[in-house]
């Protein structure tokens, strides 16, 4: 039984890696057509070298991406003091007014800010990409600061107090060195989640500004050379290193008391 | 708790004089909680609430057209049948992959669960879950490479068979559900995983010594168990799948018609902007019903 269990997980990491493995490998194949048989070639990477579009599209999502961690984790982490360190009327409708960004398909949250944007004149490229990428973020890291916090106990900061440090440096000298590992996930979590983002950049993009994914997904739809599996890769791979490093530093499910 | 804090503050106060006066505990938790509520409701409440508005315009309020406020937009499906077999289409493509992932990944948790230990089981989990924080697009787009006409998959049977046809499924209905399978399987796991991850080997041992067969562990203990986990996974994965429009568009091509690509043709191509948000706010309806049907369960599912 144990064998057949393991066989299948197998199965379904074949079926989950296929895909991107072939993907990757014919970014190394000389023929611009895909065809078979094999020949390794870079001739691919260096088209993209040469590739001025795709290299200010790549370069557009890191700065993005960047910000959004940024500015993401910064209004997330103190969203999150408040709510799991503060007892007020109104919290647990304020915790469920995170999950729209989260729940609502992204092509309804996309569509709307494209009219709310274009309407009240705030209009599309970077500063309404980033408007976007930050609320989509947002309600990841509250849950990630938040599930922090939970082993963060509440009596060590009010020891400081009492011991005649004030509350602002009480958070700043005892909950946030502990704290530190989840905001840093937090921060990578963000970033994977700008990187990512390719429905509500697609509406928000404007010709003259668009980010990778945009950028990719035209060049999809208008016929395609292996350039864009080579800059596929490196997207890939690029995310791909986030969460790793994301699940070494925030331990998702580790909940032992950090004292 | 929070007098506690205050007594210490005004006992503090008190001894310290170098010490301000701390401010009530309302100012500071409504300064730290303004930066991100007002952040999330000029990015997502606004427009939602802009786009309602929209969806009762009888046109794009951009051109010379008189806009008049209307219902017309929400008759769509009864003016416009063929909306009714596309939103039919988008259902039935949401069933399939939510049945596909489904089947595939309450089995793949159980083979975590019964079939592997320790770290293992970590690094396999890692594995399955590291595709599913990359970029949909992407993924979706490796497809191609696999299903299209002499592609990964052809070459592979012609290996075996050197004289059979092409077993290309590019731009047919098959391909977006196996490219959506792919891209949802992994919650599917995790959610199930959650579920089953608390169970006490001895249950199963316990049935399995009193003679139950396989079948009757799977019935009786297994699924039972896991519900909660197939049934917030399968609600996870069927709100996105319904209001998707590339994977249909890239691995659908012709055939791919379903409620996300004309949602997104009325914003790209049509330019019919009430139509567009009336179409989303129906989804946004759905959606919400089934969130509602759900909600006892999923919450209990997240609570952990």
């Amino acid at each position: 039984m144990k064998q057949i269990g393991r066989f299948y997980l197998i199965a379904i990491l074949v079926f989950l890696y296929t895909p991107i493995i072939v993907m990757m490998a014919m970014g190394f194949n000389e023929s611009p057509l895909y065809e078979l048989p094999f020949t390794f070639s870079t001739r691919w990477y260096e088209a993209l070298l040469a590739n001025q579009p795709l290299l200010k599209a790549g370069a557009n999502s890191i700065i993005i991406a960047l910000t959004t961690a940024v500015i993401a984790t910064t209004l997330g982490t103190m969203a999150s003091v408040a709510l799991s360190r503060r007892t007020f009327r109104g919290r647990s409708l304020l915790q469920i007014l995170l999950l729209p960004p989260i729940a609502i398909p992204w092509l309804i949250t996309g569509t709307a800010m494209l009219i709310f944007f274009y309407w009240s004149g705030i209009g599309r490229g970077m500063h309404a990409l980033l408007i976007g990428h930050v609320a989509l973020a947002i309600p990841y890291v509250v849950l990630v600061v938040g599930t922090g916090f939970k082993t963060v106990r509440a009596d060590l900061e009010e020891a400081a107090m009492s011991l005649g440090s004030t509350p602002v440096h009480a958070f700043f000298s005892v909950t946030l060195p502990l704290l530190y590992p989840s905001i840093l996930g937090a921060a990578l979590f963000a970033f994977a989640v700008s990187l990512d983002q390719f429905v509500i950049s697609y509406f928000l993009a404007t010709p003259g500004y668009t980010t990778l994914p945009v950028q990719i997904y035209s060049a999809i739809r208008k016929g395609f050379t292996p350039e864009i599996n080579a800059i596929s890769t490196l997207l890939l791979l690029g995310s791909m290193a986030a969460i790793l490093i994301f699940a070494r530093f925030a331990k998702p499910g580790d909940t032992r008391d950090k004292r | 708790m929070q007098n506690d804090q205050l007594a210490l503050a005004q006992t503090r106060g008190s001894v310290d004089p170098r010490v301000k006066r701390p401010l009530p505990a309302w100012v500071s938790t409504t300064a730290l909680l303004l930066p991100t509520y007002g952040w999330l409701t000029l990015a997502v409440f606004l427009p939602l609430l802009t786009m309602l508005a929209f969806s009762f315009m009888s046109a794009t309020p951009m051109g010379k057209t008189p806009v008049e406020f209307t219902l017309k937009q929400y008759r769509a499906f009864i003016d416009q049948p063929y909306l009714l077999r596309i939103g039919f289409n988008s259902l039935m493509m949401g069933f399939w992959t939510t049945l596909f992932c489904a089947i595939l990944g309450f089995l793949a948790a159980v083979a975590l669960v019964r079939a592997t230990v320790g770290k293992t089981r970590e690094a396999l989990l890692v594995l399955i879950l590291l595709p599913f924080w990359t970029n949909g697009l992407v993924r979706v787009f490796s497809w191609t490479m696999v299903l299209r006409e002499n592609g990964f998959l052809d070459n592979l049977l012609h290996m075996v068979a050197p004289d059979a046809g092409s077993i290309s499924i590019l731009y047919t209905r098959y391909a977006v559900v196996l490219g959506l399978v792919h891209g949802y399987l992994p919650y599917m796991i995790l959610t199930c995983y959650i579920a089953l991850v608390t169970i006490d080997d001895a249950i199963i041992e316990a049935a399995a010594s009193l003679g139950a067969r396989w079948w009757t562990i799977l019935y009786k203990i297994l699924i039972p168990m896991a519900a909660p986990g197939l049934i917030s996974g399968a609600v996870l994965i069927f709100i996105p799948v319904i209001g998707s429009f590339m994977e249909p568009r890239i691995l659908g091509g012709r055939v791919g018609v379903t409620m996300g690509t004309v949602i997104e043709d009325q914003f790209t191509q049509a330019f019919n902007w009430p139509l567009g948000a009336s179409l989303s706010f129906t989804l946004l309806a759905v959606v919400l019903a089934i969130f509602a049907t759900f909600s006892g369960i999923l919450r209990r599912g997240t609570a952990g």
